[in-house]
């Protein structure tokens, strides 16, 4: 449904300021008089608290303040859930433990803050951090899934019974009985470990009280600014509308920035309210990888019942997931698992458990794909493992058992992180299939190549999965649109950007609607000086739900323009049309007035306006879908593998995907893209390592690797079929997790396939060329 | 704390001020010059976000101190466009859609700079190779390697 400028891959408007280091992100903010904050953080993964003493570093020249728990009194308290519990899951049981915003009396994670520092620069305040004294007791840690939930084991909640976070259990149909009747039933155990977020830029925080105004402005690396701000003006006591919070540029989100209640963001606005001063806060890395959340760290026990002839009969997973040592964003994660587990297939008895467990590591929250890879990567597996017993090719396997077109709206029977039953709206699921088949050639690859070069004791081998992805949920978003009297367009928005391109793909949808240059369009959000409805940025669904308002909002004020332009041209509004920035009288395009025009004369400053009619060329809409719109497709890989020293080459990745209507294709082969990147980081780089004390192994760069420009594939495909979806108006899905998705259990297949004379069954992610050499050590080999 | 003076040319421009010997360079240009398009991803010297050019050649702000600046000229991103005459590099991000949220964007322009000026017609390889030190979260890196060869191009037909 291209359009003139719908459609069309038409270059961002903010690149320029970015380029050419004039954007503004959160260190770039300078206030007169601003003091810089630094927290004194846990070394401790589990400690009791004896005595923080601050009394030495208070003394330091240029530290203004060093407080403690106690120095926050009542302000000490834990939350807010950032997400409800799932009680629209029945039996479902889920136990809320929020962020403590600092660590009293008790340590659960290394990295918990003790102290926050108040100085008059960022190098004196880590300087005082040297004469603080912590006596902590130390507490032999939880860290083991599986053994957390043992009688005995040690507490990270002593309040509670057992280390259980929340047990979910859904059933579709009965898979006992399915597996009663199965030819064939596989059991495995299945580890998707931790990786982070990390994007390029730490978090951040900037917060300015005027005390006089009574007003506080926050500006913060956010990707929930609206709810940011109601939870900030909540724990003090003020109005929603004397806080205001603004995103600046931010750089990167991936997930973790959508917490509204880590420690940063509930103390520093109330330290700047006492001390009256602006206060900077700025993340460095370190401090990223130990206390901002990240995410994956599951443990299935997953099992598949088919038919001889490849048919699945059922599915059942019984999972463990981290959830860390609190749960503030309640269940989105484990529950993402369970609707993506079975994503495109046909199962028609499927038995998911969700055991969530407290540990005592950093909160898991989503990262890109947020509990979808890991589904995925059962699934595929599981059908991998079902494949190689069987004796059939995976891509085969697959294609016996995707849903047909024919099925859509397909209910799953599962309640998912939105609470309500997933449905799998449209989509042609055999088609991504077969196109990402015929574009990485794999019949050649399989039936021509890959046998010579096996005969050269070549190890090149092929993948090829399918996903899908949940996108664009509820419960709603909003925008404004205004035409302006310069002629050009304000659109604002509630949820925040890290890079999506919302300043260019809103900008299109406003502007095919009125007819004016997509660079005449300025595209505000996260500020909730300018719109303040809204949930956030998470889930792909910018577009799909803040998009589909912007439409919404577009639409009316094209149709007011319309109105009002008759009125003033003298005559009835079926004889108007919109033309290059104006509205004109039909087949008299001499007879027109600009749309500023309009704008200026639509908001009066004498006379009267008719009842009923609202001033200016403005509209504000919002949009909430039913349920969200899911995305699909397939990817394929050919990976070359060194027996030697297990480094992975990987040649060719190809990704067919359906994300519904399509906005501007060179963003979307961006997301796509990017997606791909953290995916390839989940499967072969990529690891947040815990040790048995809680420790953190990898809180550098150093220790935690994300993928290098050489790493990456050597030739990327990327192609999109647009099935629009029922949902909203424009068909449009979500895609920014999609390359994320199905990346890691695609390279896992290649890696079997390459190394096909070891026969190895991987049932774990990430992998390194080290443990990758230590399971070919383990095989059978044949 | 003792505090140096030092001069410093940066982008044409002689600056001389008084810094403390630990202060990083990359604290220096944002903080103290308020060049605040050299950006830091790391502070260790893994993410390439904060590369200038020092005496021509990329280095890691990160991993100076101002005081080691002294005597010495640094180019940053600033120096290199501005949003109404952008250098063909970065047409060429522009045009590609080699950037997103556009933090690591300045560390591989000035990685590029010098790069394209012994490359004027680099391989796939070569690219690879070149922004290897450069992190990026966003792009998964395919479009700027797209936009180097682009920019390449443009330098080409344009000198
Ligand atoms: S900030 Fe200097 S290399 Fe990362
Ligand atoms: S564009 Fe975001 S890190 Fe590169």
């Amino acid at each position: 449904m291209a359009g003139r400028v719908f459609g069309q891959s038409i270059p961002r408007n903010e690149d320029p300021y970015l380029l050419t280091g004039q954007a503004k992100f959160i260190d770039d903010i300078e206030l007169p008089g601003m003091l810089h904050a630094a927290f004194y953080r846990s070394d401790y993964a589990h400690a009791r608290i004896k005595k923080i003493d601050v009394s030495e570093a208070r003394k330091l020249p240029g530290v203004i303040a060093v407080y403690t728990a106690e120095d926050f009194g009542e302000f000490v308290r834990p939350g807010p859930l950032q997400v409800p519990p799932p009680t629209a899951i029945k039996g479902s049981i889920f136990h809320a433990r929020p962020l403590m915003p600092i660590a009293k009396d008790k340590v659960r994670y290394s990295g918990e803050p003790l102290a926050v520092i108040i100085a008059e620069n960022r190098y004196i305040a880590e300087d005082a951090m040297d004469y603080i004294v912590a006596e902590l007791e130390p507490l032999p840690a939880v860290t083991d899934l599986e053994k957390a939930l043992e009688p005995g084991a040690p507490l990270v909640h002593e309040d509670l019974e057992s280390n259980l976070a929340a047990l979910v259990k859904q059933e579709r149909g009965n898979y006992e009985e399915a597996a009663a009747k199965a030819d064939v039933v596989i059991k495995k155990k299945i580890y998707v470990d931790r990786g982070a977020g990390a994007a390029m830029e730490n978090r951040g925080l900037v917060v300015n009280w005027d005390d006089r105004a009574r007003e506080m402005t926050i500006w913060a690396t956010t990707q929930a600014p609206i709810p940011l701000r109601n939870s900030i003006a909540t724990r003090l006591g003020l109005f929603e509308e004397q806080v205001r919070v603004i995103t600046p540029f931010i750089g990167g989100g991936f997930g973790p920035k959508i917490m509204t209640s880590q420690p940063d963001d509930v103390l520093l606005p109330i330290i700047a309210m006492w001390l009256k001063r602006p206060i900077k806060w700025i993340e460095d890395r370190r401090e990223n990888f130990l206390a901002t959340t990240s995410e994956r760290d599951q443990i299935h026990y997953a099992e598949i019942a088919l038919t001889r002839d490849g048919i699945i009969l059922g599915v059942k997973d019984v999972f463990y997931h981290n959830t860390g040592a609190y749960d503030p964003y309640g269940m989105t994660v484990p529950l993402n698992t369970q609707t993506h587990t079975v994503s495109c297939y046909e199962v028609p008895n499927f038995y998911t458990e969700i055991r969530m467990v407290f540990t005592n590591e950093y909160v898991v929250t989503p990262v890109r794909g947020a509990g979808r890879p890991e589904g995925v990567f059962v699934m595929e597996r599981l059908l991998d493992y079902a494949a190689q017993e069987l004796g059939m090719d995976p891509a085969e396997i697959r294609r016996r058992n995707l849903l047909r077109k024919e099925r859509f709206p397909y209910p799953t029977g599962i309640i998912g992180q939105d609470f309500v039953e997933g449905v799998l709206d449209s989509g042609d699921y055999p088609e991504t299939l077969r196109r990402v088949m015929e574009v990485i050639e794999y019949e050649k690859f399989r039936k021509e190549i890959q046998p010579q070069l096996r005969a050269q004791g070549k190890h090149k081998g092929i993948g090829i999965v399918c996903f899908t992805e949940g996108t664009a949920v509820g419960p709603y978003e909003g925008a404004r649109v205004t035409v302006g009297a310069n002629g050009k367009v304000t659109v604002a928005t509630g949820i925040s950007t890290q890079g999506q391109g919302h300043f260019t793909v809103f900008a299109q949808i406003a502007a095919e609607q009125l007819g004016v240059d997509v660079k005449d369009v300025n595209v505000i959000t996260g500020d909730t000086g300018h719109f303040h409805w809204g949930a956030g940025t998470f889930a792909s669904r910018g577009m799909g739900v803040a998009g589909t308002a912007v439409y919404n909002a577009a639409v009316k004020v094209r149709q007011k323009a319309l109105q009002f332009g008759a009125r003033f041209l003298g005559v009835s509004e079926d004889e108007v049309e919109l033309c290059d920035g104006k509205v004109c009288v039909k087949g008299d395009p001499s007879r027109s007035m600009p749309l500023g025009e309009i704008a200026l004369k639509a908001n009066p400053t004498r006379g009267t306006i008719e009842p009923g009619v609202e001033p200016g060329l403005e509209a504000t809409a919002y949009f909430g879908p039913p349920y969200g719109a899911t995305g699909a497709g397939a990817v394929a890989m050919i990976v070359d593998v060194d027996p030697e020293t297990m480094a992975v080459n990987i040649e060719k990745f190809a990704i067919v995907h359906d994300c519904g209507t399509v906005v501007n294709p060179l963003l979307l082969e961006g997301q796509v893209m990017g997606g791909v990147h953290m995916g390839i980081g989940n499967a072969f780089y990529e690891k947040i390592k815990y040790d048995e004390n809680g420790q953190l192994l990898t809180a550098s760069l150093m220790d935690y690797l994300i993928p290098q420009a050489t790493d990456m594939p050597k030739e990327m495909i990327v192609e999109h079929l647009e099935t629009p979806s029922p949902l909203n108006p424009l068909g449009m899905k979500g895609v920014g997790e999609a390359g994320a998705i199905p990346t890691p259990a695609c390279f896992m297949q290649a890696l079997e396939d390459a190394l096909y004379e070891y026969r190895l069954q991987i049932d774990e992610t990430p992998l390194n060329p080290s443990r990758l050499w230590e399971l070919v050590q383990q095989a059978p080999k044949k | 704390m003792t505090t140096h003076t030092i001069k410093v040319k940066v982008n044409g421009v002689e600056y001389v001020r008084e810094v403390e010997p630990r202060r990083l360079l990359s604290d220096f240009l944002r903080h103290d010059l308020g060049l605040t398009g050299t950006h830091v991803g790391c502070e260790h010297g893994l993410c390439g976000a904060c590369t200038i050019l020092f005496d021509g050649e990329p280095v890691r702000s990160c991993l100076m101190f101002a005081v080691q600046a002294n005597g010495h000229e640094v180019t940053t991103v600033e120096a290199l466009g501005t949003p109404e005459k952008m250098h063909p590099l970065q047409e060429a991000f522009h045009e590609k859609h080699a950037l997103q949220c556009g933090y690591c964007t300045p560390g591989f322009l000035m990685t590029l700079k010098p790069f394209l000026e012994t490359h004027p017609n680099p391989t796939d390889e070569e690219i690879r190779e070149a922004i290897d030190g450069n992190l990026c979260r966003c792009t998964g890196y395919e479009h700027i390697i797209e936009a180097v060869k682009l920019a390449a191009e443009k330098m080409a037909t344009r000198s």
